[in-house]
């Protein structure tokens, strides 16, 4: 068995989210079971141009369709940004430890994201949403560098009418309009509601704004350990052999992408590392 | 009963009644006559094995293809100093007389560049995927040197436990390994500092000492007993062994390298803004020749090779390096952009992280690094003056 081997998938829907942001939805074509937890990732492959780790966005309830949520950055980026509905591409996975889905349970969930990092939170906000019974109150943060970034703006709208659901929006540069806040994420955390001793943070997005966002729940009270995050470096091969997402001793395609905060606090945000 | 010690030389044969009509136990007749060499390489061939072994090739010791124990670099030494490795002629009959050469066995294990996987597009456009064909004779090493089967064992870890890499599993499942305990060690080594050598104790399926006259022989597995059977052993004297033991512990006594402690973890994350980053970065190349002949890295870069014709591609992997730019590329920027932070992250994880990540440190003592890298830096004055917070090059505890 070659864990190397991806396997061929068609792309069925593809959404422009923003002028480099698109979503893929595919299906695997060998009509294979494929199961995924919230929070792991696959590896795509653009033919004849390599592959990238991408966080799986969710599926549509059973119906064995992934969804992919890409910024267009580097050459396999790009170059998937022109594929059409009706092309193939590879894909392999899922990979990694998830989200704690299981520890969160009987918790009010506070879900703070940055930029492109509302990706591989929103398998979070959909698996809560699924099994509401669960889960206590949720608060959705999400910090843009420009309100231009913003993409889903109809889903946090309608996120924010549900009941039991928060939803804050901040923008460092705001378009004229803008009724969110003008500023950090962090500084979101005066408007949150929440009761330290039952809560359980998930955050995603630059490993700065993470940090502080870490530290300043911490303040608030939040335990370390009911702190998590979801790293992002170099991967290649998603098993734990290629050595470039390592960060001190995790390989973060294997033994994260989501820690707990305790687990990588060390060298988080440490330049170089 | 006889059986193979599990431990190598330390645990020897049993004392046995020896209901076993075999003509070899190793209390008393395991010496091979320096001719007889010949036997062990004609054997393993027998049984069919691709038989490599030290020869030199572009003025260093590598494992090439040995088929006549002619082949081996008879009286030769190494010279080994920071940045420097020379050969040089000697009187002596022996075969073994240096240390290492460039490359461990990692080369003939995990592949510096091979194909992962195929692609092929059809003409309405769906790909399919195939393996990549491992055909592989079975490999036996003759003059492993203890560092080396260690680095193996590492490597073993990185790449079989959990899952498991079908390039070096095959190649790694039928490797039959020959150590040959070290006598000679080069001015760069320093594996009695690191515990793990210079004399093999495990990981072999059979371990010569060399001698002037011949070599004794031990046993290490089920693999190396059938082989041993094959050689004509002779009754080994009380002079020999004792031999051998000297110069083994002698091995050991002239190295003068060492690392401060073998676990360097607490020391090295303590002092990730010490002045010395900054000071080696000034001489460090970041060439990454230190990582390309360390017998236990591992990192390797994946990349696409589209055929001319469009239809087909190859997915390969090749050695790849922490000291390179792309090595920490994230999305349009780099992790470690200066060689600080590349110098810094190599000795952070070999002497530090390893340790969470593989229960030891990654450093096998073999000093390659020391000898390959153009400007001499020594791995082992580095981790003492960041550890131990003396900034000045030569005070190795």
């Amino acid at each position: 068995m070659n864990p190397y081997l991806p396997r061929e998938a068609e792309i069925v829907g593809r959404t422009e989210e923003s002028p480099n942001t698109f979503t893929l939805e595919l299906r695997l074509t060998d009509g294979q079971p494929y199961d995924f937890a919230p929070g792991q990732f696959n590896m795509l492959y653009l033919y004849g141009s390599g592959e990238v780790p991408i966080s799986i966005v969710a599926d549509a309830e059973d119906s064995g369709v992934l969804t992919h949520t890409v910024r267009a950055l580097g050459r396999v980026t790009n170059g998937m940004a022109a594929l059409k509905v009706g092309e193939r591409i590879g894909l392999r996975g899922p990979y990694g430890r998830g989200w704690p889905m299981r520890e969160a349970q009987d918790h009010d969930v506070i879900v703070v994201t940055g930029g492109l990092g509302c990706a591989p939170s929103v398998s979070i906000i959909h698996h809560i949403l699924t099994h509401r019974e669960r889960y206590g109150h949720l608060s959705i943060l999400q910090g843009v560098k420009h309100t231009d970034d913003l993409i889903w703006r109809s889903q946090y709208d309608l996120w924010a009418k549900m009941p039991d659901v928060q939803v804050l929006l901040a923008a460092d540069v705001a378009e004229p309009g803008w009724h969110g806040h003008v500023g950090l994420v962090t500084a979101l955390f005066d408007h949150l509601q929440f009761e330290p001793s039952r809560s359980i943070a998930m955050l995603c997005g630059p490993e700065m704004m993470m940090r502080a966002s870490a530290e300043g729940l911490h303040n608030r009270g939040l335990a370390a350990e009911e702190i998590f995050l979801s790293m992002e470096r170099n991967m290649q091969c998603a098993v734990g052999h290629c050595g470039h997402c390592q960060m001190g001793g995790q390989f973060v395609c294997k033994d994260g992408p989501v820690f707990s905060w305790p687990e990588v606090r060390e060298l988080l945000g440490v330049r170089g590392f | 009963m006889l059986q193979p010690c599990a431990k190598g030389r330390q645990l020897r044969y049993p004392e046995s009644r020896d209901k076993d009509p075999v003509r070899v136990t190793m209390q008393d007749s395991n010496f091979l006559p320096r001719q007889a060499l010949q036997t062990l390489l004609d054997t393993l061939r027998g049984q069919g094995f691709r038989t490599l072994g030290p020869r030199v090739q572009d003025g260093a010791i590598q494992y090439l293809d040995l088929v006549d124990a002619g082949q081996l670099p008879s009286g030769l030494h190494d010279e080994q100093s920071p940045g420097c490795y020379r050969l040089s002629s000697g009187e002596s009959s022996r075969c073994f007389t240096w240390a290492i050469g460039p490359q461990a066995l990692k080369p003939h294990l995990f592949s510096a560049r091979e194909t992962l996987w195929h692609s092929a597009r059809d003409a309405s456009g769906g790909i399919s995927f195939s393996d990549a064909a491992i055909g592989q004779q079975p490999m036996a090493v003759i003059g492993v040197r203890a560092c080396d089967i260690a680095a193996l064992e590492l490597q073993d870890r990185h790449f079989l436990d959990g899952i498991r890499d079908p390039a070096y599993a095959a190649r790694r499942q039928d490797l039959f390994v020959v150590a040959v305990h070290c006598s000679h060690p080069a001015g760069t080594c320093f594996c009695a500092s690191t515990g793990d050598g210079p004399g093999a104790t495990r990981g072999f399926d059979l371990a010569l000492s060399e001698l002037d006259e011949g070599y004794l022989v031990d046993v290490g597995s089920e693999r190396g007993l059938s082989v041993a059977r094959q050689l004509p052993l002779q009754a080994a004297t009380a002079d020999q062994r004792r031999q051998a033991e000297r110069e083994i512990a002698d091995a050991a006594n002239r190295q003068e390298r060492g690392l401060p402690s073998r676990n360097l973890r607490e020391a090295l994350f303590g002092q990730l803004e010490h002045r010395r980053w900054d000071e080696v970065a000034e001489r460090c190349l970041s060439c990454g020749n230190c990582t390309s002949v360390c017998p236990t890295c591992f990192c390797h870069a994946e990349q696409e090779v589209p055929e001319l014709g469009g239809n087909t591609s190859q997915h390969i992997r090749e050695w790849d390096s922490c000291f390179s730019e792309g090595h920490s590329y994230l999305h349009g920027f780099i992790v470690r952009p200066e060689t600080r932070h590349r110098y810094r992250q190599w000795l952070t994880h070999k002497l530090g992280s390893w340790h969470e990540q593989y229960g030891r440190s990654g450093c096998v003592g073999c000093g390659r690094c020391i000898t390959w890298c153009p400007v001499g830096i020594d791995i082992t004055q580095e981790a003492s003056a960041i550890c131990t917070d003396e900034g000045l090059p030569g005070d190795s505890a």
